[in-house]
């Protein structure tokens, strides 16, 4: 301690001579910069970083917003369409007033990147050949992230066209063909060999012609479960995956005039929401179980409704031909037990159908997978595989609807990334390790490791900041207009719409730089690295008394015991 | 700098800052070039409100008056955590007075600043003790002379630096050194004590105004509206004590925030004796919410909770929210501040 004798007249301390005094030995706990895992991300089945990209798009940063998408899925404008987004389910935003509308902004990104043309980053080429069976949103997946990683891809498919459910399930009026087509293409911009209308039946034969390193089966579950229903012959009955098929292939099936769907999932919805715009006068869609219990998504439920469907729940089809001479057939009552499951009640009525369109499930198509030695299945016919995304034959993977597995595009397409990395890990002789695990969800255990991630539960937030903003709502056409034509029915954001409902996002966990923690620091502790780069504590000065942690909006800060 | 309520950017003008908005909009303490008028290194507790309300206060006097301003200081906590010899924490000129006197001494500062010329800020700056009872005959004259003096209270609502012994200001019911939880109506009487802000007003000088670390786009526009005025002004600044109230250091803001938000330190401007602005409460708390998180008030609380006390404490309040009008129609939607 030295006093400067120069310091002029009157004047006793010197300026920062308080510096000396390092506050930061009184600390018993020290902040923490965290980056936790927002609920939204973690309810993505392809695993979408989306803080990430919606932080990007905020600052109208689409191009490097939608790098940032396809990081972990290639198809942001089909997603943004008929992605049932659990997302928006597990975002923080719910608690204050409505979930960000992701899908609409990932949508916006994805529609501009096929306006734009963008494409994404690809690594050097590795030499290593994979082949994927099968063109759905799994086998795209996968080929598209082993490309990136690069790999040599080529894709076999027994489709005219490549897409597969995407294609020949979901109607045009959910997923304009248009736009299904332009993110394809992405993939063949990218290099990817494309085999279409080539079924494989001999798998081992393939392996060798081809030299390949690896396969990636994703052959979907496009085989129409079977059933028989009394008088089969009576009404003209329609399996609903091949009527999806054949409107796709322009030869939409003949249809009566009232028409009955029996089964209550997407296929169903699809079915009887098509069959109306073909022409059909009434359309009923028959189910065992009630609303609430059907697998089908309740928005869809909502939408074939507004066009007019009728629905008949705790019902079944006993019979197709209830009385000669007269087109109904004859429903039996059903009630849920004490489990919730369908039980007959042996009370019938008739119901008038020309039409019967089956949608009652269906199974995957391993038939011809039967004779190769090693390879599992379970009593569904669903290959099995282990947490390599790897199935009993070292090098043969598989994913998406043909494993036992949640059957969206979605899950399909996680499946397909989460096999790719596998695949790069096993074609470089080692197993796939995820980069961090998922610590515990509430509660601060004051321990910091870098390779344990918690969630950014909305508990972690101070949701004192956060502006009040409803969210933007996409336009719709009108129910009754939709039936002139397979026309798409939602509208997509413009852009300051898409923008602004992108900074909607609280960023759960993740620093937005708002300056709450430097501003909040009563010892001027915290140092602002410029825009992008976030803060850093001075632990020279900082007192530890976890103001900026409490007053970080998006709980981006941990308190961590100080080992003393 | 703003504190219009802006909507639609995340978190709007509630943050410190917001990557979202244009640079005139954000604080001056988001600026990487804010003057730091108390650093580090001061002797401070940890979550000190009143070291926090100070830099957020001189920091916005040093933008606005481009650096030019002098700060006088009573004894106090701010004085002695920011001073211990032969080092001091303020980036600007700094005098020490004595516990009573800094509004005079600061009135003679302008004056001295008037005759050289000089286009300088003074401000003066104390605690509650210094300014509302000590210092408070020099500071009525101060106002009655209408001396060219920013002053700002830090308020934390008792004699802090001493070992918390009461002041005008401590709050009915607050346990305190001398306000012992003893007998029928344990700590601060009801009744007691003074409004400080009031009293101000009752001078009419030119402006005055009540802010908390709570509401620092609030707070910095209070004080640089108060630099651009000539004459005596009064700012009256809320800083929780964490060791004086015995709250959680990293709670400061938020006990601050409910001392706001349930009407109990209703945040106003006045100019000459008239009130003309209040900021509008963003989302109704209890009084509870406050006092809870408070050792001081813990008699409150306990196995049967003092319910008439809790009541006279929300009566108070609520006549704030009628007589500031504090309410607006449209209100956020409550949500419980308590962490
Ligand atoms: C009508 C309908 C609507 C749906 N709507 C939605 C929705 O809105 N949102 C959602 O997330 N999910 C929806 N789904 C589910 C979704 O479409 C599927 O879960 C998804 O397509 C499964 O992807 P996949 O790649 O595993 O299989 P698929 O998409 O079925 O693709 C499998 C591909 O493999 C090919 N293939 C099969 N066997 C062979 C072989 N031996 N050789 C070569 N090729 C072969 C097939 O031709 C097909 O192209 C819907 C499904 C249907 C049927
Ligand atoms: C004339 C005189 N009496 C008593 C003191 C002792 N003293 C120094 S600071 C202080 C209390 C300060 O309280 P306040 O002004 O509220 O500031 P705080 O410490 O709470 O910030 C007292 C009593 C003194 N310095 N001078
Ligand atoms: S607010 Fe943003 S980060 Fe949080 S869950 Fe919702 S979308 Fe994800
Ligand atoms: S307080 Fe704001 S700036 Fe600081 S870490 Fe949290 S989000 Fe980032
Ligand atoms: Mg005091």
């Amino acid at each position: 301690m030295s006093t400067n004798t120069q310091l002029p007249f009157a004047i006793s301390l010197e300026l920062d001579s308080s510096l000396a005094n390092k506050t930061g030995s009184w600390r018993t706990k020290r902040p923490v910069y965290v980056d936790r895992i927002p609920p939204c991300n973690r309810a993505c089945p392809a695993g979408e970083n989306i803080q990430a990209w919606l932080y990007l798009a905020e600052e109208a940063r689409y191009e490097e917003a939608w790098q940032a998408l396809v990081e972990d899925n290639p198809f942001p404008a089909i997603h943004g369409r008929v992605c049932y987004h659990p997302c928006e389910s597990g975002c923080n935003r719910t608690k204050l007033d409505e979930p960000v509308s992701i899908h609409a902004v990932e949508r916006f990104l994805g529609d501009q990147a096929i306006k734009h043309g963008w494409l994404p980053k690809m690594k050097p080429a590795t030499g290593k050949r994979v082949i994927v069976i099968g063109s759905g949103p799994t086998g795209l997946s996968c080929a598209y992230h082993c490309a990136r990683l690069g790999h040599h891809v080529t894709i076999y498919d027994a489709g005219e066209k490549p897409g597969g459910m995407m294609r020949y399930g979901i109607p045009k009026y959910r997923l304009p063909r248009e736009v299904l087509d332009a993110e394809l293409d992405l993939l063949v911009r990218m290099g990817i060999r494309f085999v279409q209308s080539a079924r494989i039946d001999d798998l081992a034969k393939l392996m060798e012609t081809d030299r390949a390193d690896a396969v990636f089966l994703a052959c979907g579950a496009g085989l129409s479960k079977k059933i028989d229903i009394p008088n089969w012959h009576a009404r003209h009955v329609i399996d609903a995956v091949k009527m999806l098929r054949d409107i796709e292939s322009d030869s939409p099936p003949m249809l009566g005039r009232r028409v009955a769907v029996y089964g209550g999932g997407n296929t169903a919805l699809d079915a009887a929401r098509s069959a109306l715009r073909l022409g059909a006068e009434e359309v009923v869609l028959v189910y065992r179980r009630d609303r609430k219990r059907m697998p089908a998504h309740s928005s869809e439920v909502i939408d074939a409704e507004e066009e007019g469907v009728k629905m008949k729940w705790l019902s079944t089809i006993a019979d197709l031909q209830a009385d000669p001479g007269r087109d109904t057939i004859r429903i039996e009552k059903m009630k849920l037990n004490a489990k919730g499951q369908p039980e007959p009640t042996g009370e019938y009525e008739e119901l008038g159908a020309d039409t019967v369109i089956l949608a009652i499930g269906q199974e995957a198509e391993t038939g011809f997978l039967r004779n190769m030695p090693g390879l599992q299945f379970d009593k569904d016919g669903s290959l099995l595989v282990d947490q390599q995304m790897m199935s009993g034959v070292a090098g043969v993977f598989a994913g998406g609807d043909m494993t036992p597995a949640t059957r969206t595009v979605t899950n399909g397409v996680g499946n397909g990334k989460k096999a790719a990395r596998c695949i790069d890990a096993f074609l470089a002789g080692g197993v796939y390790e995820k980069p961090y695990t998922l610590g515990s969800a509430r509660g601060d255990d004051g321990v910091f490791d870098p390779k344990v991630k918690e969630i950014a539960s909305f508990d972690r937030l101070n949701p004192w900041y956060y502006t009040d903003a409803p969210k933007h709502i996409q336009e719709r056409l009108a129910g009754l207009r939709r039936l002139d034509g397979f026309a798409e029915i939602v509208s997509g954001l413009d852009e300051t719409d898409a923008m602004h409902e992108s900074r909607r996002c609280l960023s759960c966990g993740n620093c937005f730089e708002c300056d709450n923690c430097y501003g909040v620091c009563p010892d001027n502790a915290v140092i602002k690295l410029g825009p992008g780069n976030r803060f850093e504590f001075n632990y020279e000065y900082c007192k530890g008394c976890g103001l900026c942690s409490v007053e970080c909006p998006c709980g981006a800060i941990k308190m961590v015991e100080e080992k003393i | 700098m703003k504190s219009q309520r802006l909507k639609f950017y995340q978190t709007g003008t509630f943050t410190v800052g917001n990557r979202l908005l244009s640079d005139e909009m954000r604080s001056v303490q988001a600026t990487v070039d804010r003057n730091n008028s108390l650093n580090s290194g001061h002797r401070a507790c940890q979550g000190c409100g009143e070291a926090l309300g100070a830099r957020y206060a001189v920091d916005a006097v040093m933008r606005a008056t481009n650096g030019q301003a002098i700060a006088v200081n009573a004894t106090g906590c701010l004085e002695v955590f920011s001073t211990p010899f032969p080092e001091s924490s303020w980036r600007l000129a700094w005098l020490h007075s004595l516990f009573g006197n800094a509004p005079a001494v600061a009135a003679g500062v302008s004056a001295a600043m008037r005759v050289r010329g000089k286009k300088v800020t003074v401000i003066g700056q104390g605690g509650d003790g210094g300014t509302v009872d000590i210092g408070f005959g020099c500071l009525s004259g101060m106002f009655e002379r209408n001396d060219d003096v920013l002053y700002i209270c830090y308020d934390n609502e008792a004699y802090m630096n001493t070992g918390v012994q009461r002041s005008g200001s401590t709050p009915p019911t607050a346990i305190t050194a001398t306000t012992q939880g003893v007998g029928e109506h344990p700590g601060q009487e009801f009744g007691g004590g003074k409004n400080a802000p009031r009293i101000a007003m009752a001078h009419g000088i030119p402006y005055v105004a009540t802010a908390s670390v709570a509401d620092l786009r609030d707070l910095e526009e209070k004080v640089t509206t108060a630099v651009g005025i000539r004459g005596a002004r009064y700012i009256h600044i809320h800083v929780p004590c964490p060791l004086g109230w015995g709250s959680d250091p990293a709670l400061t803001i938020q006990i601050a925030r409910a001392a706001v938000q349930s009407g109990l330190f209703p945040l106003y401007e006045a100019r000459h004796g008239r009130l003309v602005k209040a900021t509008k409460i963003r989302r109704k708390v209890p009084v509870t919410d406050y006092l809870q998180p408070q050792k001081r008030f813990a008699h409150l609380f306990g196995k049967t909770p003092n319910v008439a006390a809790i009541d006279r404490i929300q009566a108070i309040a609520d006549a704030n929210i009628e007589d500031y009008g504090l309410l607006d129609s449209h209100e956020d939607p409550p949500i419980s501040l308590q962490i």
